[in-house]
Order: structure tokens, then C-alpha cells, then sequence
């Protein structure tokens, strides 16, 4: 318990300073929201007030504390081009981008694992070589070209699958698989990787000799435990995956947080990209939080420890 | 007993030299081993060679238009036809190149630059510069890397033209996962005798640093480095497809597959070329990097 505290405790600096940057990063561009949101041709007069109206008078600090208390309060501005709060359109954009992430999670889980199993098996032969060489393929090609790969062939020749989407579960399978690719390739290098490892373990070897079938010594014994780092690496992949939806997301108009992202960089709509940046980053950090805890329920071994 | 005496003290002797092992002859055991990585190395060569040699290759200038022949199938004259101004893409693709190294070799060596310093600083010292520098690399790894060099392209849009806002981006983005790398180095460096025998005779701590931690540092650093080339050449297409990135008329690999994706049904080469020259790079770059890590530096683990 007191582990699970100091861990959630580790975390408040580096919020703060998630905060820090994203505020200054944004805010440092010098009279840029006014300009945006009135054009070109307004008085100075007009100009002076909306600055005022904005705070943008006040000195950054202060700036900063309100920009804080407002986000605790769960205010994150209000959109210059959309002219709604960006609560709001995040937590419209949201959901879509949950699935997303959620249905590339299990692909690559799937994918991934599998994989790595049958490399593992098969190792240093042919099917081994075989799934590292697509493996590490997939970590290498660019999310944008899978996506425009399956748009084409699933969608154009095939016609099997929608074009874009509109967040329902059948128009994701394409952005999905496109995101999970990724992923899929790093999952099944770690699958592999520690589940060899733990093959050597003395009680693979225990349960070898009490006459039980290979199969059945990796699916029950070894699996078990060669799955922890790979749990942790999920958690790490989370990071990329949203990283990931943003290019999906942009291919397949998905109307989710990553689309928002990158119509805000266009538009410069500076509170937009603030807010979509910083939930999206803090839902990172929550996620690593909450693996990090997963895992110690699951490993007894670290559970102890703290 | 039943060897010769001299033979028996050739191979002691060679035994002795075994313990060392040169990283020429490290490199040369890693292409016997590894071919692919050999191989990789040799298609990175090339790509430098292509790229160098752009303006002498190309068959046609990097934005020639030619709006006669406007969207051409593949053919001699065109090799992978031409885009919606009648470009030539084969040799936008050469040219593409240049943007693709810059931005893969450079920022990934800044970045290695700034980690060095601030996780040889953090490891040395401790205390609240190691608190405070090991913080912002938590704030910086906490970001998606795609939302971060977002971030940093909306603040320079303003300050600088599209490439040299990617540069520095990319630049500042890369700095802190090797500055954990250094720091986890050099805490165990500390502590060997031979930093305590420098630091009794007064050796100064930059020259410690850089003498006697930095070298030891340098395999995983190499790694580091591959492994970081081929994620900032993705960031740079990516950002580029998204629109966000290399603005026309410059040609990029990402800015091409971008513009390419409304011909995607009609004519996908248009999309293919550009994206399987991203893919190829890459991969040459993970596996040369895979290769190496194999090679130089047990520590890091295959993940």
C-alpha cells in the first residue's frame, strides 16, 4: 500500500511539469491568440480588449495558476475555430478514439502474442525467422502507408470494409489493424524474447520431467510468467498507440481526439491542441500508473517487495 | 601431452589475444553473423550515395513541372510516373531523400549530444540536479512523441521554415531516453576504482566525466543512435503525410504519399513508391541497429 502511495506520489511533479510545458510550448508564441481569433483588419482598440478579456495581459505566472486551476476545474478553454469548450469536443472526440486504441490493443495483444509464441517454440528455425523478420517489418513501416494499404484493398478492391469511419465498431477494424501493427510486432519480439527466457527456468524443466507434453508446459507454466514484461510493455505501447491514432485517425476520419489534434495544428487553434495534448498525455501517464499496479498484483514477487 | 610445445604456446598465446576483441573485428564477426545487418549497412550506404548525388541522378529537377504529361503511368521516360503537376516522381524521390537523412542522422546526434550531458551531469553529481534533470526527462517521456514534436511545430511554425522546425523538433524530443541511458551508466561507473583513483589525485570532474564514464557509454550510445535514426526519419514522413510537416514545393517522402492519397484508387504507385522507400530505409536502419546491439552491447535487452 504504502508503495502504491509513493508511486501515485512520483507522479504529481511530473503532471505539474506536463502541464508546465504544454502551457509555455503553446503560450510562448507572442500575440498569437488575438491575431487568430479577430483577422487582420481590427483596431487596436479591439485588439487591447480582447487581450484583457483573454488575460493575456496578466503576467505568465499568473497566467499559469488560472490555466491550472481551470484545467482542476475541468475548464480547458475554449475552442478559437470551433467556439465551443474543448471539454466538450474532447470528450465528444473521445470515446471513438477509446475503441480505437482498445480494438488496436487486442489486435496487437493477439497478433503479438501468438506470434511470439510460435517463435519461441521454433527457435533460431524457420518460422522463427519468419515472424521476427514481419515482426520487426512492422515496427518499421509507416502507420500511414498500412492504413492506405488497407484502405485499398479492403476497402476499394475488396469492398468488404467502410472507407472512413464514423466510430461504429465495424467502420474501426480497418483504423484498428492499422494501428495495431505496430505494436503487434513489438508485442510478439517481447513475447518471444522472455519466454525463452523463462523455458530455462528449473521448473520448465520439473515439469518436463514429470512427463507432461511440451504444449502443455508453455501454455500452463511458462506462459504464465513470460506474459508479465509483456504487460508492462503494453502499458508502454499505449504511449505510441496514441501517438498511432493520430495518423490513423487523420487517414480514415475517425472523429476522435487525434483528428481534433491535428485540425487544431492546422488551424492554429491553440486551446484546442493545448487541451488534446495534455489529456491525451496525462491519460498516458494514468495508464502507465495503472500498469505498474496491475503488475504488482500479478507478480507476487513485487507485490512483496513494497 | 601430445601436442608440440610450440604449437600448444600458439594457441595460449592466442587465447591471451582472444580476451580482447578489437570492434573492427567485432563488426566483422557481426556481418558473419548477421548478414542482414551487413546488407542494411550497404543499402544505408547507398541511399547516402543517392542522396549526395540527387542534382547528378535525377533525370528531372526536384519540382519540375511538367503539365503536359500530368499523372503518367510508370514508364522509360518516367520510372514511377508522374504526380498531379506532371513531377517526375523518381526524382522527387531522390530528393526526398536529402530531407529523410538530414532529419534522420542530425537531430538523433543533437539529442545524443544533450543526453550525454545532462545524464553524465545527473549520474555524477546526484542530489537535485540529477532530481530536477531526471523530472523533465520523466515530463518529456511522458508525451507521445508524435503530440511533442506537435507541440514544437506549432510554437517554431512561427519562427522558421518547415524544415528547420522539424530539425529542431526532432532535436529536442530525442534527448532524454538517452540521458536515462547515460545516468544508469554512470551511477555504476561512479563507483568503479578507477574513477575513485582519478577523482583522489584530483582529476576534475568534466574531465572524469568525459574520460574515463563517456567511453564506456559508447556501445550503448551507438545502439542508442541507430535505433534512434529510423524513429525520427517516421516522425519527419509523418508529420509531413499529416500535412504538418515539409511544406510544398519541397519534396518529401511523407509530403508525397500525403499528396498522393487522393490518386490512391486510380493510381496507388503514386502512394506505393514513396511509402516503400520510407519502409526500406527504415528497416535497413532497425536492422543495422538490431544488429548492432547484438554485437556491442549485452546490457540492452531485445524488447
Amino acid at each position: 500500500m504504502k508503495a502504491v502511495l509513493k508511486r501515485i506520489a512520483s507522479m504529481i511533479p511530473v503532471l505539474i511539469g506536463v502541464m508546465l510545458l504544454t502551457f509555455i510550448l503553446l503560450r510562448i508564441v507572442p500575440g498569437d491568440p488575438v491575431s487568430i481569433l479577430l483577422g487582420e483588419h481590427y483596431s487596436q482598440e479591439t485588439i487591447d480588449r480582447l487581450t484583457r478579456a483573454m488575460n493575456l495581459d496578466k503576467p505568465l505566472w499568473e497566467q499559469f495558476i488560472s490555466y491550472v486551476l481551470g484545467v482542476f476545474r475541468g475548464n480547458l478553454g475554449v475552442s478559437y475555430t470551433l467556439k465551443r469548450p474543448v471539454t466538450a469536443l474532447i470528450l465528444e472526440a473521445f470515446p471513438n478514439t477509446l475503441k480505437l486504441a482498445l480494438m488496436g490493443a487486442a489486435f496487437a495483444w493477439i497478433v503479438g502474442i501468438l506470434a511470439g509464441i510460435i517463435a519461441a517454440v521454433t527457435q533460431n528455425k524457420a518460422p522463427d525467422h519468419i515472424f521476427m523478420g514481419f515482426s520487426l517489418a512492422g515496427v518499421s513501416v509507416p502507420i500511414f502507408m498500412s492504413a492506405l494499404f488497407l484502405q485499398y484493398v479492403f476497402s476499394y478492391r475488396l469492398k468488404l470494409l467502410p472507407l472512413t469511419s464514423d466510430g461504429s465498431a465495424v467502420s474501426l477494424i480497418l483504423p484498428a489493424v492499422a494501428l495495431g501493427w505496430n505494436s503487434a510486432g513489438s508485442v510478439a519480439r517481447m513475447t518471444r524474447s522472455s519466454l525463452i527466457d523463462v523455458m530455462e527456468a528449473d521448473y520448465i524443466d520439473t515439469a518436463r520431467a514429470k512427463g507432461l507434453l511440451r504444449t502443455a508446459v508453455i501454455l500452463k507454466h511458462a506462459l504464465k510468467n513470460a506474459l508479465l514484461p509483456v504487460i508492462t510493455m503494453m502499458a508502454l505501447q499505449l504511449s505510441s498507440m496514441m501517438s498511432g491514432a493520430v495518423i490513423t485517425e487523420s487517414v480514415f476520419s475517425v472523429p476522435g481526439i487525434g483528428r481534433l489534434a491535428t485540425q487544431s495544428i492546422m488551424n492554429r487553434d491553440m486551446p484546442l491542441l493545448q487541451g488534446t495534448i495534455l489529456f491525451t498525455t496525462v491519460l498516458v501517464i494514468l495508464g502507465n500508473l495503472a500498469a505498474d499496479l496491475l503488475y504488482s498484483v500479478v507478480d507476487p514477487r513485487i507485490r512483496n517487495e513494497g | 601431452m601430445s601436442k608440440p610445445l610450440d604449437q600448444n604456446i600458439k594457441e595460449n598465446h592466442s587465447a591471451d589475444l582472444g580476451d580482447y576483441i578489437g570492434p573492427l573485428q567485432k563488426v566483422k564477426s557481426m556481418c558473419r553473423r548477421n548478414p542482414l545487418a551487413a546488407v542494411s549497412a550497404c543499402v544505408i550506404l547507398a541511399v547516402i550515395i543517392l542522396a549526395v548525388l540527387a542534382p547528378v541522378i535525377a533525370p528531372y529537377g526536384e519540382a519540375q513541372q511538367d503539365l503536359l504529361n500530368r499523372l503518367k503511368g510508370p514508364s522509360a521516360a518516367h520510372l514511377f510516373g508522374t504526380d498531379e503537376l506532371g513531377r517526375d516522381v523518381f526524382s522527387r524521390i531522390l530528393y526526398g531523400s536529402r530531407v529523410s537523412l538530414i532529419i534522420g542522422i542530425f537531430p538523433p546526434l543533437i539529442s545524443l549530444v544533450i543526453g550525454i550531458i545532462l545524464g553524465l551531469t545527473a549520474g555524477y553529481f546526484g542530489g537535485w540536479i540529477d532530481y530536477l534533470i531526471m523530472r523533465i526527462a520523466d515530463v518529456m517521456l511522458s508525451f507521445p512523441s508524435l503530440l511533442l514534436s506537435m507541440a514544437l511545430m506549432y510554437t517554431l511554425g512561427r519562427y522558421a521554415n518547415s524544415i528547420v522546425c522539424i530539425f529542431t523538433a526532432l532535436s529536442l524530443v530525442g534527448w532524454a531516453s538517452v540521458a536515462r541511458v547515460v545516468r544508469s551508466h554512470t551511477l555504476s561507473l561512479k563507483e568503479t576504482e578507477y574513477v575513485e583513483a582519478a577523482r583522489s589525485i584530483g582529476v576534475r570532474p568534466a574531465k572524469i566525466m568525459l574520460r574515463h564514464i563517456m567511453p564506456n557509454c559508447i556501445p550503448s550510445l551507438i545502439v542508442l543512435y541507430t535505433l534512434n535514426v529510423p524513429s525520427c526519419i517516421l516522425s519527419e514522413s509523418t508529420l509531413s503525410f499529416l500535412g504538418i510537416g515539409v511544406q510544398p514545393p519541397a519534396a518529401s517522402w511523407g509530403l508525397m504519399v500525403n499528396q498522393a492519397k487522393q490518386f490512391l484508387f486510380t493510381m496507388p504507385w503514386l502512394a506505393l513508391a514513396p511509402s516503400l522507400t520510407i519502409m526500406i530505409i527504415v528497416l535497413a536502419f532497425n536492422f543495422l541497429g538490431d544488429g548492432l546491439r547484438d554485437t556491442l552491447d549485452p546490457y540492452l535487452q531485445k524488447g
